[in-house]
């Protein structure tokens, strides 16, 4: 048992770091650390950035753009891309829908798609959620009826993050009504330019455009972009949902937001010293880290049985463990933000990010700290809720 | 980064699982707690024949040559068999003062009679007022000529009434909270002017308020520096709180599994009560909390023996902090689920709950560390 890393993790971190240093733009980087929103163009050029490195998608076999690093270097890349910070590789691309593809797709899909995702030459988005089947996802009413060599496909999606932006968007769509409701659902890729198909915004609570809905109206789908068998598509999207387990924790990110909340309440005032100094709220701080720590170290017990054993890319009920915790951790870190910043976390100036010439009220890193604990009420809801968690937990690792 | 126990260390995990299994059922335990000394001394010999109490100390020194991993074996399992023996207090606690500031001449008066069985140690140092300040002494250790002559009393000393040998904390210099002026005395527990009141804690394990009235040791009795014990204290201190934590997360592991089996079986509206979604997710609490325990244990016990001391103690502010928080939580959902049963002195369950709570209360509470750790700054390096 040892907890050290080995002098070439060590030397492979020093490399990450460096290039990141020297990579990811001053302005991509500081927005992060304001928690605004990064532009669709400041994605994109980060994303052949870290692409031209052949970084794009770390995890991927070596045959499709993967880099062949065993777990640990995965992790450790991803914690330090995290904490710099630097935007993540699109998740609903590299994290999604391209291992499905290079797993259950045929050659000319693999082909076609994964270099263009590496590239992030298409933005794909997810389309599984419908109004009436959220937590229940196997209860989706979209239909796709089979007309010669196309799907018509009719019905609504919704929760869609960043559909704005989609050239694609992969739909869980249903193809057989008649059969019971998990066995009759196939995985389709839909592009986005295809008529019928009408993205209406979804405003969230925090005043961000970040989801939406997707209305298909008789669009017509060629069957060469259906993954897989038909009627397979249920095994396909678990293999989607429980294929995660490096990074869905994010505790690179939640270290990042941790070391932003000592920087911060070291410049905002309270009883006429910084907040840092205040017991009580150091105390609040350690609280979360020590939940953190222990995480961190689940995560990498996880990344170090992956690595002796190999991935065997079968879903691990530890993804539900490690993305519970890991919710709540970054929910209490945002929280603590905006606690950092007190009254001047109040003011709502969402055209901060728009005309920077405007000068902000109050001192401009704390405009987004209300509006980032909000947004992140989500990241228990989505991606199967902390309660839908629960339930896969009781059932595969307690056996109730 | 390896989380993997070696070949011995599996095989010792093996042995002593298999030993608790087949001598440590609940109902065994309770003749244990029964008996004059509220444990029993044949376990006790057949932990000493299992090479468990040589196990930290150095090859040269008659041990075994294990480190905190060992420890961390061996005290889980205890910890799941809610053991009664005074191995933390010997071995762990005792070990380590003679291990980490012990002369050669101490070693090898002390150290065979711990391997062997026969010498059994305790940890006189908390004080009525200190609560959990280790640098809180008012027990003095006053110089006369080649002797130092102890008076104080010492509280909740574990398992301090059957202890032959008591590592005391005492003041040489300075005044009650300072933390210069303490020394380590090894004394003996009969010697003249030593007198104990035993006693049986909250979770059946036993205890001692010690009177120290003018007992006269000899300057061979100290412990390393007789001005600047306390840094050795915490040293010590700090490894019997990774071995802490590991007896917790063994507690936590029992508390989840007899939940689980009780949940399983115990029916009411004509179902399992574990079919219902709301005690499920009260059971996934428990899993979790277990995870991020051993989580932490692991972290802690790999801490245990750094040199640097900030990150070390800092270390086991969170893990004392964890299973302080996530234990409580482990054990009032287990009572919970057990229902009525759970509240009865009859079932395992409650004495588990019991054993866990005391843990939170030993060298320091959630509270304790976590106003600790604050001071302290980030566990994260930057």
């Amino acid at each position: 048992m040892d907890l050290r890393f080995t002098q070439e993790e060590i030397a492979f971190r020093e490399e990450v770091r460096a290039f990141f240093r020297d990579n990811v733009p001053e302005a991509t980087r500081q927005k992060l650390l304001d928690g605004e929103m990064v532009t669709k163009e400041e994605y994109v050029a980060w994303t052949r950035i870290l692409d031209a490195r052949g970084w794009g998608a770390p995890h991927w076999p070596v045959e499709y753009g993967g880099t062949g690093w065993g777990p640990m270097k995965q992790y450790i890349f991803l914690e330090e891309l995290q904490r710099y910070p630097a935007p993540q590789p699109l998740a609903f691309g590299v994290n999604m829908v391209g291992p499905v593809i290079y797993t259950f797709g045929n050659a000319a899909q693999k082909a076609r798609f994964l270099p263009r995702i590496l590239n992030l030459d298409d933005w794909w988005c997810q389309g599984f959620s419908e109004p009436g089947a959220g937590s229940d996802l196997a209860s989706l009413k979209t239909r796709a009826v089979r007309d010669g060599d196309h799907y018509v496909v009719n019905g609504q999606k919704t929760w869609t993050t960043l559909a704005q932006y989609a050239d694609w968007i992969f739909c869980l769509v249903r193809t057989d009504p008649e059969a019971k409701k998990q066995e009759g659902i196939s995985f389709l890729l839909i592009d986005m330019k295809t008529p019928g198909i009408e993205v209406r915004p979804i405003v969230t609570m925090d005043g961000g455009r970040e989801i939406n809905e997707v209305f298909l109206t008789d669009v017509r789908v060629p069957v060469e972009n259906r993954v897989g068998e038909e009627n397979r598509g249920w095994d396909y999207a678990k293999f989607l949902l429980g294929n995660e387990r490096t990074n869905i924790a994010r505790v690179g990110m939640s270290k990042q937001r941790i070391a932003r909340i000592r920087e911060l309440a070291a410049r905002e005032m309270s009883g006429g010293r910084p907040l840092i100094e205040d017991p009580r709220f150091r105390e609040k701080i350690a609280a979360v880290e020590v939940e953190l720590k222990a995480l961190e170290m689940t995560q990498l017990r996880v990344v170090a049985a992956d690595a002796r054993r190999g991935n065997t890319g079968r879903p691990d009920p530890a993804s539900s463990y490690l993305k519970i915790k890991g919710s709540e951790i970054q929910q209490a870190t945002t929280h603590l933000l905006m606690e950092v910043m007190g009254p001047y976390a109040m003011p709502y100036q969402p055209e901060a990010d728009d005309f920077s010439n405007e000068p902000p009220i109050g001192p401009g890193y704390g405009s987004h700290a209300a509006p980032s604990y909000f947004n992140n009420r989500k990241v228990s809801i989505y991606g199967g809720s902390n309660e839908i968690q629960k339930n896969i937990i009781a059932k595969a690792v307690l056996g109730l | 980064m390896d989380f993997d126990l070696t070949e011995e260390q599996s095989i010792l995990k093996d042995s002593i699982e298999r030993l608790l299994a087949d001598n440590y059922g609940f109902e065994q335990r309770k003749k244990y707690m029964a008996s004059p000394e509220g444990w029993s001394a044949e376990m006790w010999r057949s932990y000493a024949e299992m090479g468990l109490m040589a196990l930290p100390f150095a090859e040269a020194d008659g041990g075994i040559g294990g480190g905190p991993v060992e420890t961390m074996i061996v005290m889980e399992a205890l910890g799941c068999a809610l053991a009664l023996e005074p191995y933390l207090p010997t071995v762990v606690l005792g070990g380590g003062f003679l291990r980490l500031g012990g002369s050669a001449a101490q070693k090898a008066e002390f150290i065979p009679g711990i391997v062997g069985g026969s010498r059994k140690l305790a940890f006189a140092q908390a004080e009525r007022h200190s609560r959990y300040d280790l640098h809180h002494v008012e027990t003095t250790a006053r110089r006369d000529g080649s002797a130092y002559v102890l008076s104080g009393a010492k509280g909740v000393v574990l398992h301090g009434d059957s202890a032959d040998t008591l590592v005391v904390t005492a003041r040489t210099a300075g005044g009650t909270r300072d933390e210069g002026g303490i020394g380590v005395f090894l004394v003996d527990a009969n010697a003249a002017g030593v007198s104990r009141q035993g006693y049986v804690m909250q979770d059946g394990l036993r205890a001692a308020e010690i009177l120290l009235d003018g007992v006269r040791v000899g300057t061979d009795a100290v412990l390393g520096d007789p001005e600047g014990g306390l840094s050795l204290v915490r040293r010590v201190v700090d490894q019997a709180i990774a071995a802490l934590a590991a007896e917790a997360v063994g507690v936590m592991s029992a508390m989840h599994a007899l939940t689980l089996d009780y949940i399983k079986v115990r029916k009411q509206f004509g179902v399992p009560i574990g079919a219902f979604q709301v005690l499920q997710h009260k059971a996934v609490d428990i899993y979790v909390a277990l995870e991020q325990a051993r989580s932490i244990t692991l972290y802690a016990t790999m801490m245990a023996d750094s040199d640097d001391a900030a990150e070390r103690q800092r270390a086991m502010h969170a893990a004392k902090v964890e299973i302080g928080r996530g234990g409580r939580l482990a054990g009032e959902n287990a009572i919970q689920l057990h229902g009525g049963v759970g509240m009865t002195m009859e079932y395992a369950i409650g004495h588990y709950f019991k054993r866990m709570t005391m843990i939170d209360l030993t060298f320091g509470d959630h509270d304790h560390h976590l106003r600790a750790l604050g001071e302290a700054g980030s566990l994260f390096a930057a």
